[in-house]
């Protein structure tokens, strides 16, 4: 049985624990509301966009051979980009993420295709690092504040490696922000473009004057399509990161709660049988004495 | 009929300003544009410059970073990849970008580093040009 002193020990350590998840839980809630606002920020130019491109695509034939918009006869190589976060102690988020990734990736290749696996995120990086896929690009340090430039970076890669026909298809895995107790993993598919994704067929019929022509300001919006979506989706994978970290320190708080419970209860009842046991060495003293 | 055009500029950043106009002119890829009330729908590029825009008497002016413009007979968007107000342009900031870009200019290796400078310089041109207008 242990000691008094290793029982107290014990308590305090935890005690210590749970005052740092409770400081990382708060930190994570401060941290989610910035990264909603910024979110929220974004979503008019986001509405507008698609709002713009779903009427310029609504013009156009499908046969205008635009590069991103057309599926390849044959695909033979695909690159996955993979948003996680960089940071860990968030429960399953980064997992969840990780997985979906990895049984996407062997499966392609036992299909016997190419993959490429892009990571976003030190957490996907780093575990891709160490398995033998063909690692595209890798950046980290994105989910604090992610911006339009790092977007367009990102989203401007995997639009020249398309073009360059290093890969013939092009998904995003991101994890959906359902809600503060609920993200799911998802994949998208970013190049080629679906037609369905423009909204194609929905258009207004509104006669716009163009300016340059039709075709050429479509041609010039499609690679911004990938920015936004790729912006988009950095934004829901760090508010959900936020919003997994506040829920994961929040169940570490009460089980450290829980265990100090259980602990001072074990540590009262020792002391109890400590003293219990004095008084029965002296009673059992006094009355040997007699 | 409007008489007054709702002006919207939105960048990914923010929503930059929303607000009833008399006149909007916005740099167009194939020139400068000035938008009426009642306008034709008409849809457009635009090149990193100036937009400026007449509310009563007072002239507004505003540095576009590119973009693009959606206009309506009674609405005018613009998508800009980013838009600062004259007022609020940095010009210490713009300055220093300036000389960044020139020197990144003289420096460049091939045409696309070249493009890169080119294309910074404007942008820290426009600011400041349009810095001055406040």
């Amino acid at each position: 049985m242990a000691t008094l002193r290793d029982i107290k020990r014990k308590i305090d350590a935890v005690k210590k624990t749970s005052q740092i998840t409770k400081a990382m839980n708060m930190v994570a809630a401060a941290k989610l509301r910035g990264a909603q606002q910024n979110m929220e920020k974004f979503q008019p130019y986001a509405e507008k966009f698609k709002e713009v491109i779903r009427r310029l695509a609504a013009g156009v034939e499908e046969e205008a051979g635009f590069a991103l918009l057309t599926p390849r006869a044959e695909i033979k190589n695909i690159e996955v980009l993979l948003i996680t976060a960089d940071r860990g102690l968030c429960g399953s988020f980064n997992n969840n993420l990780i997985m979906m990734a990895e049984k996407f990736a062997r499966a392609k290749v036992e299909e016997g295709l190419g993959v490429t696996v892009s990571c976003a995120g030190k957490k996907g990086a780093d575990y891709f690092r160490r398995r033998q896929y063909n690692i595209g690009q890798r950046l980290t340090g994105l989910l604090a504040k992610p911006s339009y430039d790092d977007a367009l970076g990102l989203g401007r890669e995997l639009i020249e490696r398309f073009e360059g026909g290093e890969s013939d298809e092009v998904y995003l895995i991101y994890s959906k922000f359902v809600s503060m107790v609920r993200q799911i993993p998802t994949m998208v598919k970013l190049l080629p473009i679906e037609p369905m994704d423009l909204g194609e067929g929905q258009g207004e019929s509104v006669e716009y004057l163009f300016e340059p022509s039709h075709e050429a300001l479509l041609e010039d919006l499609l690679p911004n399509h990938i920015y936004v979506q790729v912006l988009e989706y950095l934004y829901q994978t760090s508010v959900g990161e936020h919003a997994s970290r506040m829920a994961a320190m929040e169940n570490a708080t009460s089980n450290c709660k829980e265990m100090v419970r259980s602990l001072t209860l074990t540590y009262n009842k020792a002391r109890q049988a400590g003293i219990t046991k004095e008084l029965m060495d002296i009673v059992g003293g006094a009355e040997a004495l007699k | 009929m409007a008489d007054k055009i709702l002006l919207e500029i939105v960048t990914p950043e923010k929503k930059l300003l929303s607000e009833e106009v008399d006149i909007v002119v916005a740099p167009g890829e194939e020139g400068e544009f000035g938008a009426l009330p009642n306008h034709i729908p008409f849809l457009s590029k635009l090149r990193v410059g100036e937009l400026r825009y007449r509310k009563g008497t007072t002239t507004t002016h505003v540095a576009i970073m590119g973009g693009y413009a959606e206009v309506l007979p009674d609405q005018v968007t613009v998508l800009a990849s980013a838009a600062e107000e004259a007022a609020h342009i940095d010009v210490v900031r713009a300055k220093a970008a300036r000389e960044r870009a020139e020197r990144r200019l003289k420096e460049a290796k091939d045409r696309y580093e070249f493009a890169v400078a080119e294309a910074a310089l404007q942008r820290a041109l426009a600011r400041l040009r349009i810095a001055e207008k406040k």
